[in-house]
């Protein structure tokens, strides 16, 4: 099967200082796939690359070394832009076209244009949440409703794949929400949507694979029930008619123990202690057991485990 | 080819939404209100002088137009992102130099074409007001269609200077840009004192710098026959024919230069 996205030890490294002397390596032999369908997240803290990817995906930059395709075809083609979407992070459009002007402008540039786009144009401002205000131009914008627009933009021409540069930056809480509902519809259209971002809740509700990418090197990439899955780093029993004697007998033998109520306690549990025993020794003491659950290292624990093993590393060049 | 077209309009309307032509209407005040005056003061030459001002004019709007629109069109896309999200659809870079030149070459052309319509009012109002023993003095008629000729060497001559405005504008700040492109334009009005100098001095390096630099340059007195025009005298055709084979041919090589810079740029 054909990828969506493939990238082959992709380099880029930026000259920097005042004479251009200074290699900077932005990021160093990537190699990374994404399948089409997929809800693919590109993680990483402030810095890490991600940007400079989705660039050299775009072909906003070249690389320096190494390549990536994109359909099967070389990243930059035209042909390859024509079916693909690009949100770049905190976008810029010319703000004395109204957003209505804007896509119908951009839609042109796919070979659409009349009745047909002015309708497609429509409906995606309806998607996007943006209302009467088409109509104004951009500069009267907020930053929320321009990330909107963004997002209308990159849908303009019925992409196959999507790449979002931090899609949920600038947004409320509902702005989020919306967006993380379009990511989902538009995965169970079959696109496949590429994107970036440091903030991992989104990437967990959204994203069957993600890419963690830290000092322009990635550092794990994978599915994330499978990145996750067998790292159950305890367990979590809350019980309740805990006793003062049970929990002097359960405490010493927890890793934690929380109060969370009058005789009701949770306790955490090392992954080495049988939770068999556990869950006996909790109703022979007289308190009931409400709930047992595997404590998993949560995308964040992961995340923060793996950046900070790369920031211990020096960056390349 | 559409593409390109698509991305010119675009830079039309920016150019009418920034409000440019507008300084048309100021131009065109200007100009009547000088050849007023002028007709009070000059008793015999007032012809002489809206034709002079009047294409002195259109020539020095037409190059404020172009510069300072030139300069900022490329180098505001880059500053602002906004060519983050346009070179992800289906355009080249070359498609996308090419469409804002011709944006701009056409906003230049409306901008001309509405200055051409005041200054023939005003030669009109000149002529229908001014009796006829005082028009048999005229070297020339006051609606003389060869001044079309001059205007249209003019526009050459600004298409130029907006070639030069472009390629400054994919690699350097607007300050800059036009800096070097009003050093362009001044300097290529004097290109033939260069080859004066070559002759006039004796070091080779300066002669061959002075060389160099007259065949770099735009020379932009080709483009000017308003002199020639105001008094009556012909223009040929095929100095005419030279001087648009000359621009076409520099504004090619201006803009090949411009694409050969932009495409190996990195947008960071």
């Amino acid at each position: 099967m054909q990828t969506a996205i493939e990238t082959f030890d992709l380099t880029k490294d930026y000259r920097v200082g005042f004479w251009r002397s200074h290699p900077y390596r932005a990021l160093d032999q990537l190699t990374l796939s994404v399948s089409p369908g997929e809800v693919f997240g590109f993680l990483g803290p402030n810095g890490a690359g991600k940007t400079t990817t989705l660039k050299l995906l775009m072909q906003l930059v070249h690389p320096t070394s190494g390549h990536a395709t994109i359909l099967g075809r070389p990243a930059g083609e035209v042909a390859v832009k024509r079916r693909i979407g690009f949100l770049p992070e905190n976008p810029y459009f010319y703000d004395h076209l109204t957003a209505e002007e804007l896509l119908v402008y951009f839609a042109g540039l796919f070979g659409e244009h009349g009745a047909a786009a002015r309708a497609r144009v429509a409906r995606l401002l309806d998607l996007v949440g943006i209302g009467a205000e088409r109509r104004l131009q951009l500069r009267k914008y907020s930053k929320g409703m321009v990330q909107r627009v963004g997002l209308a933009q990159a849908l303009v021409n019925d992409p196959e794949v999507i790449f979002l540069d931090e899609p949920m930056s600038g947004l409320d809480p509902l702005g989020r929400r919306d967006v993380r509902t379009l990511v989902l519809s538009l995965r169970d259209e079959g696109r496949t949507v590429f994107f970036s971002s440091h903030i991992l809740a989104d990437a967990e509700a959204l994203c069957s694979r993600v890419a963690v990418l830290a000092k322009g090197r990635l550092v794990a990439s994978g599915r994330l029930d499978e990145m996750l899955a067998f790292r159950v780093q305890g367990r979590e029993i809350v019980a309740e008619g805990v006793s003062d004697q049970a929990l002097a007998r359960l405490r010493p033998r927890a890793r934690r123990a929380q109060p969370l109520g009058p005789g009701r306690y949770a306790f955490e549990f090392d992954e080495a202690v049988a939770p068999e025993a556990i869950v006996g020794e909790v109703v022979a003491a007289g308190a009931r057991l409400v709930s047992l659950n595997p404590v998993r290292e949560s995308l964040e624990d992961f995340f923060v485990k793996q950046v900070a093993r790369a920031e211990g590393a020096p960056r390349a060049v | 080819m559409r593409v390109v077209w698509r991305v010119a309009v675009s830079v039309f309307r920016e150019s009418v939404r920034d409000k440019v032509l507008y300084n048309l209407v100021f131009f065109a005040i200007l100009l009547i209100a000088a050849s007023a005056l002028i007709g009070q003061l000059s008793a015999g030459q007032e012809l002489k002088i809206i034709k002079d001002l009047g294409l002195a004019a259109m020539s020095i709007f037409g190059l404020f137009i172009a510069v300072f629109i030139g300069i900022g069109l490329v180098f505001k896309e880059v500053e602002r992102r906004s060519i983050y999200s346009l070179l992800a659809k289906p355009i080249t870079r070359t498609q996308f130099i090419l469409g804002k030149y011709a944006g701009l070459v056409l906003t230049l052309a409306v901008n001309l074409g509405i200055m051409v319509a005041a200054f023939y009012a005003v030669l009109a109002w000149l002529d229908a007001t001014t009796p006829a023993v005082l028009k048999r003095a005229w070297e020339a008629p006051a609606l003389d269609p060869a001044m079309l000729t001059a205007v249209a060497l003019v526009f050459v001559q600004l298409m130029v200077i907006t070639a030069v405005a472009l390629l400054f504008s994919t690699f350097s700040s607007p300050l800059l840009s036009a800096a070097l492109t009003f050093g362009v334009f001044l300097a290529g009005h004097f290109s033939a004192d260069l080859r004066d100098l070559e002759q006039a001095v004796q070091s080779p390096v300066i002669t061959g710098v002075t060389r160099a630099l007259y065949y770099l340059l735009p020379n932009l007195a080709a483009f000017d026959v308003k002199a020639r025009v105001v008094h009556g005298d012909p223009v040929l055709w095929t100095d005419v024919g030279l001087a648009v084979g000359y621009g076409v041919l520099y504004i090619g090589a201006l803009l090949t230069a411009a694409v050969w810079i932009f495409s190996r740029r990195d947008f960071k």
